[in-house]
Protein backbone atom coordinates (compact mmCIF):
# COMPACT_ATOMS: atom_id res chain seq x y z
CA UNK A 1 0.00 0.00 0.00
CA UNK A 2 2.79 2.40 0.95
CA UNK A 3 4.69 1.52 -2.26
CA UNK A 4 1.65 2.45 -4.37
CA UNK A 5 1.16 5.74 -2.55
CA UNK A 6 4.82 6.68 -3.14
CA UNK A 7 4.38 5.86 -6.84
CA UNK A 8 1.30 8.07 -6.98
CA UNK A 9 3.15 10.89 -5.21
CA UNK A 10 6.05 10.66 -7.69
CA UNK A 11 3.69 10.84 -10.67
CA UNK A 12 1.90 13.86 -9.22
CA UNK A 13 5.23 15.61 -8.57
CA UNK A 14 6.37 14.82 -12.11
CA UNK A 15 3.14 16.23 -13.54
CA UNK A 16 3.51 19.35 -11.42
CA UNK A 17 7.08 19.80 -12.67
CA UNK A 18 5.89 19.39 -16.26
CA UNK A 19 3.10 21.94 -15.84
CA UNK A 20 5.38 24.49 -14.25
CA UNK A 21 8.39 24.20 -16.53
CA UNK A 22 6.13 24.02 -19.57
CA UNK A 23 4.22 27.14 -18.67
CA UNK A 24 7.26 28.82 -17.18
CA UNK A 25 5.39 30.30 -14.25
CA UNK A 26 8.18 32.72 -13.51
CA UNK A 27 10.22 30.03 -11.80
CA UNK A 28 12.12 28.89 -14.90
CA UNK A 29 14.57 26.18 -14.01
CA UNK A 30 13.93 22.71 -12.56
CA UNK A 31 16.25 23.28 -9.59
CA UNK A 32 14.26 26.37 -8.71
CA UNK A 33 10.99 24.43 -8.93
CA UNK A 34 12.32 21.55 -6.81
CA UNK A 35 13.61 24.02 -4.23
CA UNK A 36 10.18 25.62 -4.20
CA UNK A 37 8.38 22.30 -3.57
CA UNK A 38 11.04 21.26 -1.03
CA UNK A 39 10.84 24.54 0.82
CA UNK A 40 7.09 24.31 1.21
CA UNK A 41 6.93 20.76 2.56
CA UNK A 42 8.37 21.54 5.96
CA UNK A 43 5.12 21.96 7.80
CA UNK A 44 3.95 20.01 10.80
CA UNK A 45 2.23 17.13 9.06
CA UNK A 46 4.38 14.38 7.55
CA UNK A 47 1.67 11.78 7.07
CA UNK A 48 2.04 10.38 3.54
CA UNK A 49 -1.70 10.42 2.83
CA UNK A 50 -1.98 14.09 3.77
CA UNK A 51 1.12 14.93 1.72
CA UNK A 52 -0.50 13.24 -1.28
CA UNK A 53 -3.77 15.10 -0.75
CA UNK A 54 -1.87 18.39 -0.39
CA UNK A 55 -0.17 17.85 -3.75
CA UNK A 56 -3.49 16.94 -5.35
CA UNK A 57 -5.13 20.11 -4.02
CA UNK A 58 -2.25 22.30 -5.17
CA UNK A 59 -2.30 20.64 -8.56
CA UNK A 60 -5.99 21.47 -8.85
CA UNK A 61 -5.20 25.06 -7.78
CA UNK A 62 -2.51 25.27 -10.46
CA UNK A 63 -4.87 23.96 -13.15
CA UNK A 64 -7.52 26.49 -12.05
CA UNK A 65 -4.98 29.35 -12.27
CA UNK A 66 -3.94 28.15 -15.74
CA UNK A 67 -7.57 28.02 -16.87
CA UNK A 68 -8.12 31.54 -15.51
CA UNK A 69 -5.03 32.71 -17.42
CA UNK A 70 -6.42 31.24 -20.66
CA UNK A 71 -9.77 32.97 -20.08
CA UNK A 72 -7.97 36.25 -19.41
CA UNK A 73 -6.02 35.86 -22.65
CA UNK A 74 -9.26 35.33 -24.58
CA UNK A 75 -10.91 38.30 -22.86
CA UNK A 76 -7.92 40.52 -23.62
CA UNK A 77 -7.98 39.44 -27.27
CA UNK A 78 -11.67 40.31 -27.55
CA UNK A 79 -11.18 43.72 -25.90
CA UNK A 80 -8.02 44.62 -27.85
CA UNK A 81 -9.58 43.78 -31.19
CA UNK A 82 -12.81 45.63 -30.58
CA UNK A 83 -15.20 42.69 -30.20
CA UNK A 84 -16.01 43.82 -26.67
CA UNK A 85 -16.54 47.56 -26.34
CA UNK A 86 -17.66 47.76 -22.68
CA UNK A 87 -14.41 49.40 -21.64
CA UNK A 88 -14.44 52.21 -24.14
CA UNK A 89 -14.51 55.17 -24.09
CA UNK A 90 -12.08 55.35 -21.20
CA UNK A 91 -12.38 58.24 -18.77
CA UNK A 92 -8.68 58.82 -18.16
CA UNK A 93 -9.22 62.01 -16.17
CA UNK A 94 -9.78 59.95 -13.05
CA UNK A 95 -6.38 58.30 -13.36
CA UNK A 96 -4.20 61.28 -12.57
CA UNK A 97 -1.20 59.25 -11.51
CA UNK A 98 -0.61 55.60 -12.37
CA UNK A 99 1.87 53.57 -10.36
CA UNK A 100 3.49 50.40 -11.71
CA UNK A 101 5.23 47.88 -9.48
CA UNK A 102 7.41 45.41 -11.40
CA UNK A 103 9.20 42.42 -9.93
CA UNK A 104 12.93 43.25 -10.14
CA UNK A 105 13.86 40.06 -12.01
CA UNK A 106 11.22 40.80 -14.64
CA UNK A 107 12.24 44.47 -14.78
CA UNK A 108 15.59 43.38 -16.21
CA UNK A 109 13.75 42.52 -19.47
CA UNK A 110 13.78 46.14 -20.54
CA UNK A 111 12.08 45.39 -23.87
CA UNK A 112 9.02 44.12 -21.98
CA UNK A 113 8.96 47.31 -19.89
CA UNK A 114 9.22 49.44 -23.03
CA UNK A 115 6.33 47.54 -24.65
CA UNK A 116 4.17 48.08 -21.55
CA UNK A 117 4.95 51.79 -21.56
CA UNK A 118 4.20 51.92 -25.31
CA UNK A 119 0.74 50.53 -24.59
CA UNK A 120 0.13 52.99 -21.74
CA UNK A 121 1.27 55.82 -23.94
CA UNK A 122 -1.15 54.71 -26.67
CA UNK A 123 -4.01 54.58 -24.12
CA UNK A 124 -3.18 58.14 -23.12
CA UNK A 125 -1.66 57.79 -19.66
CA UNK A 126 0.59 60.78 -19.05
CA UNK A 127 2.16 60.37 -15.64
CA UNK A 128 3.62 57.09 -14.47
CA UNK A 129 5.46 56.13 -11.33
CA UNK A 130 7.74 53.13 -11.94
CA UNK A 131 8.73 51.07 -8.92
CA UNK A 132 10.88 48.00 -8.52
CA UNK A 133 12.46 46.86 -5.31
CA UNK A 134 16.11 46.75 -6.33
CA UNK A 135 16.16 49.89 -8.49
CA UNK A 136 16.70 48.08 -11.80
CA UNK A 137 14.36 50.52 -13.54
CA UNK A 138 16.25 53.49 -12.08
CA UNK A 139 19.32 52.23 -13.95
CA UNK A 140 17.38 52.32 -17.23
CA UNK A 141 16.08 55.82 -16.54
CA UNK A 142 17.88 57.53 -19.42
CA UNK A 143 16.77 54.95 -21.97
CA UNK A 144 13.14 55.19 -20.95
CA UNK A 145 12.97 58.97 -20.56
CA UNK A 146 14.64 59.49 -23.91
CA UNK A 147 12.30 57.12 -25.66
CA UNK A 148 9.10 58.58 -24.29
CA UNK A 149 9.87 62.25 -23.99
CA UNK A 150 9.86 63.05 -27.67
CA UNK A 151 6.42 64.03 -28.97
CA UNK A 152 7.02 62.38 -32.33
CA UNK A 153 7.09 58.61 -31.96
CA UNK A 154 6.83 56.01 -34.67
CA UNK A 155 4.02 53.47 -34.55
CA UNK A 156 5.61 50.90 -36.82
CA UNK A 157 6.31 48.27 -34.16
CA UNK A 158 3.02 48.74 -32.37
CA UNK A 159 0.01 46.51 -32.93
CA UNK A 160 -2.24 49.25 -31.62
CA UNK A 161 -4.59 51.11 -33.96
CA UNK A 162 -2.41 53.72 -35.65
CA UNK A 163 -4.95 56.49 -35.15
CA UNK A 164 -3.95 56.52 -31.46
CA UNK A 165 -1.18 59.07 -31.17
CA UNK A 166 1.28 58.42 -28.43
CA UNK A 167 1.42 61.01 -25.70
CA UNK A 168 4.49 62.38 -24.01
CA UNK A 169 4.98 60.67 -20.69
CA UNK A 170 6.44 61.83 -17.42
CA UNK A 171 8.15 59.30 -15.21
CA UNK A 172 9.10 58.99 -11.59
CA UNK A 173 11.50 56.19 -10.66
CA UNK A 174 11.17 54.72 -7.18
CA UNK A 175 12.85 51.85 -5.36
CA UNK A 176 13.01 50.36 -1.85
CA UNK A 177 15.34 53.11 -0.62
CA UNK A 178 12.56 55.66 -1.18
CA UNK A 179 10.30 53.85 1.26
CA UNK A 180 11.29 53.17 4.85
CA UNK A 181 14.71 54.82 4.55
CA UNK A 182 13.16 58.02 3.25
CA UNK A 183 10.90 58.14 6.31
CA UNK A 184 13.96 57.65 8.56
CA UNK A 185 15.72 60.53 6.77
CA UNK A 186 12.61 62.70 7.17
CA UNK A 187 12.57 61.80 10.88
CA UNK A 188 16.17 63.00 11.15
CA UNK A 189 15.24 66.26 9.39
CA UNK A 190 12.42 66.83 11.87
CA UNK A 191 14.68 65.91 14.79
CA UNK A 192 17.35 68.39 13.70
CA UNK A 193 14.78 71.10 13.03
CA UNK A 194 12.59 70.84 16.11
CA UNK A 195 14.77 69.30 18.79
CA UNK A 196 18.31 70.42 18.21
CA UNK A 197 17.74 73.82 16.70
CA UNK A 198 14.36 74.57 18.20
CA UNK A 199 13.33 75.66 21.68
CA UNK A 200 13.12 73.39 24.70
CA UNK A 201 9.36 72.78 24.46
CA UNK A 202 8.33 69.35 23.23
CA UNK A 203 7.27 69.76 19.59
CA UNK A 204 3.96 68.49 18.31
CA UNK A 205 4.33 66.80 14.93
CA UNK A 206 1.51 66.48 12.45
CA UNK A 207 1.22 64.33 9.33
CA UNK A 208 1.70 67.53 7.35
CA UNK A 209 5.10 68.05 9.02
CA UNK A 210 6.23 64.58 7.95
CA UNK A 211 4.85 65.10 4.43
CA UNK A 212 6.76 68.38 4.15
CA UNK A 213 9.95 66.76 5.40
CA UNK A 214 9.52 64.05 2.75
CA UNK A 215 8.94 66.77 0.13
CA UNK A 216 12.24 68.37 1.08
CA UNK A 217 13.88 65.00 0.41
CA UNK A 218 12.40 64.84 -3.08
CA UNK A 219 9.03 63.14 -2.62
CA UNK A 220 7.15 65.82 -4.54
CA UNK A 221 4.84 63.73 -6.68
CA UNK A 222 1.28 62.96 -5.58
CA UNK A 223 0.08 59.58 -4.33
CA UNK A 224 -0.69 57.16 -7.18
CA UNK A 225 -4.46 56.65 -7.72
CA UNK A 226 -4.02 53.21 -9.20
CA UNK A 227 -1.18 50.72 -8.78
CA UNK A 228 -0.58 47.90 -11.27
CA UNK A 229 1.49 45.02 -9.95
CA UNK A 230 3.44 43.03 -12.54
CA UNK A 231 4.83 39.99 -10.78
CA UNK A 232 3.86 36.51 -9.65
CA UNK A 233 1.93 37.61 -6.55
CA UNK A 234 -0.36 40.45 -5.47
CA UNK A 235 2.14 42.15 -3.18
CA UNK A 236 3.33 45.75 -3.38
CA UNK A 237 6.97 44.73 -2.70
CA UNK A 238 7.79 47.68 -0.46
CA UNK A 239 6.28 50.59 -2.40
CA UNK A 240 6.65 53.69 -0.15
CA UNK A 241 4.06 53.25 2.58
CA UNK A 242 3.28 56.96 2.95
CA UNK A 243 2.02 57.12 -0.64
CA UNK A 244 -0.47 54.25 -0.98
CA UNK A 245 -3.08 55.12 1.64
CA UNK A 246 -6.07 54.96 -0.70
CA UNK A 247 -4.41 53.61 -3.83
CA UNK A 248 -6.34 50.88 -5.65
CA UNK A 249 -3.98 47.92 -6.05
CA UNK A 250 -4.53 45.62 -9.05
CA UNK A 251 -2.53 42.49 -9.78
CA UNK A 252 -1.83 42.16 -13.51
CA UNK A 253 0.15 38.91 -13.49
CA UNK A 254 3.77 38.41 -14.64
CA UNK A 255 5.21 41.09 -16.92
CA UNK A 256 5.89 38.66 -19.76
CA UNK A 257 2.19 37.72 -19.83
CA UNK A 258 0.92 41.31 -19.87
CA UNK A 259 -2.20 41.97 -21.88
CA UNK A 260 -3.37 45.22 -23.45
CA UNK A 261 -7.08 44.46 -23.12
CA UNK A 262 -6.74 43.80 -19.40
CA UNK A 263 -5.07 47.18 -18.85
CA UNK A 264 -8.13 48.82 -20.41
CA UNK A 265 -10.39 46.72 -18.21
CA UNK A 266 -8.46 47.58 -15.03
CA UNK A 267 -8.50 51.32 -15.76
CA UNK A 268 -12.21 51.18 -16.61
CA UNK A 269 -12.97 49.30 -13.39
CA UNK A 270 -11.02 51.92 -11.43
CA UNK A 271 -13.06 54.77 -12.92
CA UNK A 272 -16.20 53.12 -11.49
CA UNK A 273 -14.86 52.76 -7.95
CA UNK A 274 -16.47 54.89 -5.23
CA UNK A 275 -14.32 55.58 -2.17
CA UNK A 276 -15.76 56.71 1.16
CA UNK A 277 -12.39 57.58 2.71
CA UNK A 278 -13.62 56.21 6.01
CA UNK A 279 -16.89 58.07 6.34
CA UNK B 1 -33.73 13.43 15.46
CA UNK B 2 -34.75 16.80 16.82
CA UNK B 3 -33.32 20.15 15.84
CA UNK B 4 -30.83 20.31 18.72
CA UNK B 5 -29.37 16.89 17.89
CA UNK B 6 -29.22 17.76 14.21
CA UNK B 7 -27.37 21.02 14.95
CA UNK B 8 -24.96 19.18 17.23
CA UNK B 9 -24.26 16.56 14.58
CA UNK B 10 -23.79 19.27 11.94
CA UNK B 11 -21.36 21.14 14.21
CA UNK B 12 -19.34 17.99 14.94
CA UNK B 13 -19.23 17.03 11.26
CA UNK B 14 -18.10 20.54 10.24
CA UNK B 15 -15.50 20.51 12.98
CA UNK B 16 -14.20 17.14 11.76
CA UNK B 17 -14.17 18.28 8.12
CA UNK B 18 -12.26 21.41 9.16
CA UNK B 19 -9.70 19.32 11.07
CA UNK B 20 -9.12 17.19 7.94
CA UNK B 21 -8.63 20.23 5.72
CA UNK B 22 -6.32 21.84 8.29
CA UNK B 23 -4.39 18.56 8.40
CA UNK B 24 -3.86 18.75 4.64
CA UNK B 25 -2.94 22.45 4.67
CA UNK B 26 -0.42 21.98 7.46
CA UNK B 27 1.69 19.71 5.22
CA UNK B 28 3.26 22.94 4.00
CA UNK B 29 4.19 26.12 5.85
CA UNK B 30 1.20 27.97 7.23
CA UNK B 31 0.99 31.75 7.57
CA UNK B 32 2.17 33.00 10.96
CA UNK B 33 0.18 36.24 10.88
CA UNK B 34 -3.10 36.98 9.06
CA UNK B 35 -4.74 40.43 8.99
CA UNK B 36 -8.38 41.20 8.17
CA UNK B 37 -10.01 44.41 6.95
CA UNK B 38 -13.62 43.86 7.96
CA UNK B 39 -15.35 45.74 5.14
CA UNK B 40 -19.01 45.39 4.12
CA UNK B 41 -21.08 45.48 7.32
CA UNK B 42 -23.14 48.49 6.26
CA UNK B 43 -23.68 47.10 2.75
CA UNK B 44 -24.85 43.84 4.32
CA UNK B 45 -27.31 45.78 6.50
CA UNK B 46 -28.73 47.56 3.44
CA UNK B 47 -28.94 44.38 1.35
CA UNK B 48 -30.81 42.48 4.05
CA UNK B 49 -32.97 45.45 5.10
CA UNK B 50 -31.63 45.38 8.64
CA UNK B 51 -31.76 48.19 11.17
CA UNK B 52 -28.69 50.45 11.01
CA UNK B 53 -25.97 48.93 13.12
CA UNK B 54 -27.23 45.34 12.86
CA UNK B 55 -24.70 44.64 10.13
CA UNK B 56 -21.88 45.33 12.60
CA UNK B 57 -23.35 42.82 15.07
CA UNK B 58 -23.50 40.11 12.39
CA UNK B 59 -19.99 41.15 11.43
CA UNK B 60 -18.89 40.53 15.02
CA UNK B 61 -20.05 36.91 14.92
CA UNK B 62 -18.22 36.45 11.57
CA UNK B 63 -15.13 37.77 13.33
CA UNK B 64 -15.48 35.21 16.12
CA UNK B 65 -15.82 32.38 13.58
CA UNK B 66 -12.77 33.51 11.60
CA UNK B 67 -10.71 33.82 14.80
CA UNK B 68 -11.77 30.32 15.81
CA UNK B 69 -10.70 28.91 12.43
CA UNK B 70 -7.36 30.75 12.54
CA UNK B 71 -6.49 29.62 16.05
CA UNK B 72 -7.60 26.02 15.33
CA UNK B 73 -5.28 26.03 12.34
CA UNK B 74 -2.43 27.30 14.48
CA UNK B 75 -2.02 30.81 13.08
CA UNK B 76 -0.28 32.59 15.94
CA UNK B 77 -1.03 36.25 15.16
CA UNK B 78 -4.33 37.68 13.89
CA UNK B 79 -4.88 41.40 13.34
CA UNK B 80 -8.24 43.01 12.63
CA UNK B 81 -9.03 46.54 11.47
CA UNK B 82 -11.91 47.41 13.77
CA UNK B 83 -12.05 51.20 13.60
CA UNK B 84 -10.04 53.70 11.58
CA UNK B 85 -9.29 57.29 12.64
CA UNK B 86 -11.06 58.24 9.39
CA UNK B 87 -14.23 56.51 10.67
CA UNK B 88 -14.64 59.31 13.22
CA UNK B 89 -15.93 61.32 10.24
CA UNK B 90 -19.14 59.24 10.22
CA UNK B 91 -22.31 60.53 11.83
CA UNK B 92 -22.02 60.95 15.66
CA UNK B 93 -24.86 58.44 16.15
CA UNK B 94 -23.07 55.77 14.12
CA UNK B 95 -19.74 56.42 15.84
CA UNK B 96 -21.41 56.23 19.26
CA UNK B 97 -23.21 52.99 18.42
CA UNK B 98 -19.93 51.49 17.16
CA UNK B 99 -18.15 52.58 20.34
CA UNK B 100 -20.92 51.06 22.47
CA UNK B 101 -20.77 47.80 20.51
CA UNK B 102 -16.98 47.69 20.87
CA UNK B 103 -17.13 48.34 24.60
CA UNK B 104 -19.71 45.58 25.04
CA UNK B 105 -17.62 43.10 23.01
CA UNK B 106 -14.37 44.04 24.76
CA UNK B 107 -16.02 43.29 28.11
CA UNK B 108 -17.13 39.97 26.61
CA UNK B 109 -13.52 39.10 25.75
CA UNK B 110 -12.49 39.25 29.40
CA UNK B 111 -15.08 36.68 30.47
CA UNK B 112 -13.84 33.24 31.47
CA UNK B 113 -15.63 31.31 28.73
CA UNK B 114 -14.67 33.68 25.91
CA UNK B 115 -12.78 32.57 22.83
CA UNK B 116 -9.59 34.34 23.90
CA UNK B 117 -9.33 32.35 27.09
CA UNK B 118 -10.32 29.12 25.31
CA UNK B 119 -7.36 29.44 22.93
CA UNK B 120 -4.94 31.25 25.25
CA UNK B 121 -4.99 34.45 23.21
CA UNK B 122 -3.25 37.62 24.35
CA UNK B 123 -5.10 40.74 23.20
CA UNK B 124 -3.49 44.02 22.17
CA UNK B 125 -5.33 47.19 21.22
CA UNK B 126 -3.37 48.94 18.51
CA UNK B 127 -3.83 52.59 17.63
CA UNK B 128 -4.06 56.09 19.02
CA UNK B 129 -6.15 55.07 22.03
CA UNK B 130 -6.19 58.67 23.35
CA UNK B 131 -8.79 59.41 20.63
CA UNK B 132 -11.27 56.98 22.20
CA UNK B 133 -13.73 57.94 24.90
CA UNK B 134 -12.77 57.10 28.48
CA UNK B 135 -14.97 54.03 28.99
CA UNK B 136 -13.75 52.27 25.83
CA UNK B 137 -10.16 53.13 26.67
CA UNK B 138 -10.50 51.71 30.19
CA UNK B 139 -12.24 48.57 28.89
CA UNK B 140 -9.39 48.07 26.41
CA UNK B 141 -6.77 48.50 29.15
CA UNK B 142 -8.63 45.97 31.34
CA UNK B 143 -8.78 43.46 28.47
CA UNK B 144 -5.06 43.84 27.78
CA UNK B 145 -4.27 43.30 31.47
CA UNK B 146 -6.60 40.34 31.83
CA UNK B 147 -5.09 38.50 28.86
CA UNK B 148 -1.47 39.49 29.47
CA UNK B 149 -0.59 36.02 30.76
CA UNK B 150 -1.97 34.20 27.70
CA UNK B 151 0.78 33.05 25.40
CA UNK B 152 -0.53 30.57 22.85
CA UNK B 153 -1.73 33.12 20.30
CA UNK B 154 -2.11 36.88 19.84
CA UNK B 155 -5.04 39.04 18.72
CA UNK B 156 -4.30 42.61 17.64
CA UNK B 157 -7.36 44.83 17.38
CA UNK B 158 -6.66 48.02 15.45
CA UNK B 159 -8.88 50.71 16.89
CA UNK B 160 -8.47 54.47 16.23
CA UNK B 161 -5.69 53.38 13.90
CA UNK B 162 -4.26 54.53 10.61
CA UNK B 163 -0.88 53.56 9.22
CA UNK B 164 0.16 57.18 8.70
CA UNK B 165 -0.73 58.01 12.31
CA UNK B 166 1.28 54.98 13.45
CA UNK B 167 4.31 56.05 11.41
CA UNK B 168 4.02 59.62 12.72
CA UNK B 169 3.73 58.43 16.31
CA UNK B 170 6.74 56.20 15.83
CA UNK B 171 8.78 59.12 14.46
CA UNK B 172 7.76 61.24 17.48
CA UNK B 173 8.75 58.50 19.93
CA UNK B 174 12.07 57.94 18.15
CA UNK B 175 12.84 61.67 18.34
CA UNK B 176 11.95 61.78 22.04
CA UNK B 177 14.13 58.75 22.75
CA UNK B 178 17.15 60.16 20.92
CA UNK B 179 16.67 63.55 22.61
CA UNK B 180 16.65 61.90 26.05
CA UNK B 181 19.80 59.96 25.15
CA UNK B 182 21.57 63.14 24.06
CA UNK B 183 20.48 64.99 27.20
CA UNK B 184 21.80 62.19 29.42
CA UNK B 185 25.13 62.15 27.63
CA UNK B 186 25.00 65.95 27.61
CA UNK B 187 26.57 65.75 24.23
CA UNK B 188 25.35 67.76 21.27
CA UNK B 189 28.00 66.30 18.98
CA UNK B 190 26.43 63.25 17.37
CA UNK B 191 26.00 61.48 14.05
CA UNK B 192 24.11 63.37 11.43
CA UNK B 193 21.43 60.68 10.90
CA UNK B 194 20.83 59.51 14.40
CA UNK B 195 17.43 57.90 13.77
CA UNK B 196 17.47 54.68 11.74
CA UNK B 197 14.73 52.53 10.19
CA UNK B 198 15.17 50.05 13.06
CA UNK B 199 14.51 52.80 15.62
CA UNK B 200 11.28 53.70 13.86
CA UNK B 201 10.19 50.05 13.61
CA UNK B 202 10.84 49.54 17.30
CA UNK B 203 8.38 52.31 18.20
CA UNK B 204 5.57 51.16 15.91
CA UNK B 205 2.32 50.13 17.63
CA UNK B 206 2.58 46.87 15.62
CA UNK B 207 6.10 46.09 16.89
CA UNK B 208 4.54 43.45 19.18
CA UNK B 209 3.95 41.19 16.17
CA UNK B 210 5.92 40.13 13.09
CA UNK B 211 4.86 41.47 9.66
CA UNK B 212 1.65 39.94 8.33
CA UNK B 213 1.80 37.14 5.74
CA UNK B 214 -1.69 37.70 4.32
CA UNK B 215 -4.03 40.72 4.40
CA UNK B 216 -7.63 39.85 3.52
CA UNK B 217 -10.00 42.69 2.66
CA UNK B 218 -13.61 41.69 2.04
CA UNK B 219 -16.15 43.34 -0.28
CA UNK B 220 -13.82 43.14 -3.26
CA UNK B 221 -12.22 46.53 -2.59
CA UNK B 222 -8.61 46.59 -3.74
CA UNK B 223 -7.17 49.35 -1.54
CA UNK B 224 -5.53 49.09 1.89
CA UNK B 225 -7.22 52.23 3.29
CA UNK B 226 -4.28 53.21 5.50
CA UNK B 227 -3.90 49.77 7.10
CA UNK B 228 -0.50 48.18 7.79
CA UNK B 229 1.11 50.04 4.86
CA UNK B 230 4.56 49.87 6.50
CA UNK B 231 4.29 46.18 7.42
CA UNK B 232 2.87 44.83 4.15
CA UNK B 233 5.99 44.95 1.96
CA UNK B 234 6.14 41.18 1.53
CA UNK B 235 2.55 40.40 2.29
CA UNK B 236 0.02 38.70 0.02
CA UNK B 237 -3.03 40.93 -0.48
CA UNK B 238 -6.35 39.12 -0.99
CA UNK B 239 -9.63 40.77 -2.00
CA UNK B 240 -12.50 38.29 -2.01
CA UNK B 241 -15.72 39.93 -3.22
CA UNK B 242 -17.79 38.53 -0.33
CA UNK B 243 -19.03 41.00 2.33
CA UNK B 244 -17.50 40.64 5.81
CA UNK B 245 -20.64 39.24 7.55
CA UNK B 246 -20.74 36.53 4.84
CA UNK B 247 -17.10 35.48 5.02
CA UNK B 248 -16.60 31.80 5.70
CA UNK B 249 -14.14 29.00 6.14
CA UNK B 250 -13.60 28.51 2.39
CA UNK B 251 -12.37 32.09 1.96
CA UNK B 252 -9.71 31.49 4.60
CA UNK B 253 -8.69 28.24 2.88
CA UNK B 254 -8.49 30.04 -0.48
CA UNK B 255 -6.24 32.72 0.99
CA UNK B 256 -3.95 30.14 2.60
CA UNK B 257 -3.73 28.13 -0.63
CA UNK B 258 -2.76 31.36 -2.42
CA UNK B 259 -0.13 32.02 0.25
CA UNK B 260 1.32 28.51 -0.12
CA UNK B 261 1.26 28.82 -3.92
CA UNK B 262 3.42 31.96 -3.73
CA UNK B 263 5.49 30.92 -0.71
CA UNK B 264 8.83 30.56 -2.51
CA UNK B 265 8.46 33.97 -4.17
CA UNK B 266 7.35 35.74 -0.97
CA UNK B 267 10.19 34.18 1.05
CA UNK B 268 12.68 35.28 -1.61
CA UNK B 269 11.34 38.84 -1.31
CA UNK B 270 11.70 38.74 2.49
CA UNK B 271 15.38 37.85 2.13
CA UNK B 272 16.32 40.74 -0.20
Amino acid sequence: MRYNINDLLSSILAFELFLRSGYGCGRGFSEDILQDIDGKICGQNDNIVFILLWHVIHLIVRVIYLAQEVLRAIESYLVTNGFVTTYQPLNLNRVKYLGIVIDSDEARQISEVIQLLDWLSAIGVKKVCLYDREGVLKKSKEVLVERFSSAKLSNEDSKIDPIFTKTQMQFEFVSISDGKEAVAKAANLLFNKYYLDGDTEKPFFTEADLSNALKTLGVVEPDPDLLFIYGPARCHLGFPAWRIRYTEIVHMGPLKHKKYGLILKAIHKYTKVKQNYGS
Amino acid sequence: MDIKQRTQMYTSLSSFARKCIFGILSVATLPNHIAFIMDGNRRYSKQHNLVDGEGHKVGYSSLMSMLRYCYELGVKYVTVYAFSIENFKRSPEEVQSLMDLMEEKIEGLIKEESLVNQYGVRVYFIGNLKLLNKSVRLAAARAMDATAKNSKAVLLICIAYTSTDEILHSVEESCEEKWDEIKVLNDKKHEKDIISVLDIERHMYMAVAPDPDIIIRTSGETRLSNFLLWQSSNCLLCSPSVLWPEIGFRHLVQAILGFQYNLYYLNKQKQT
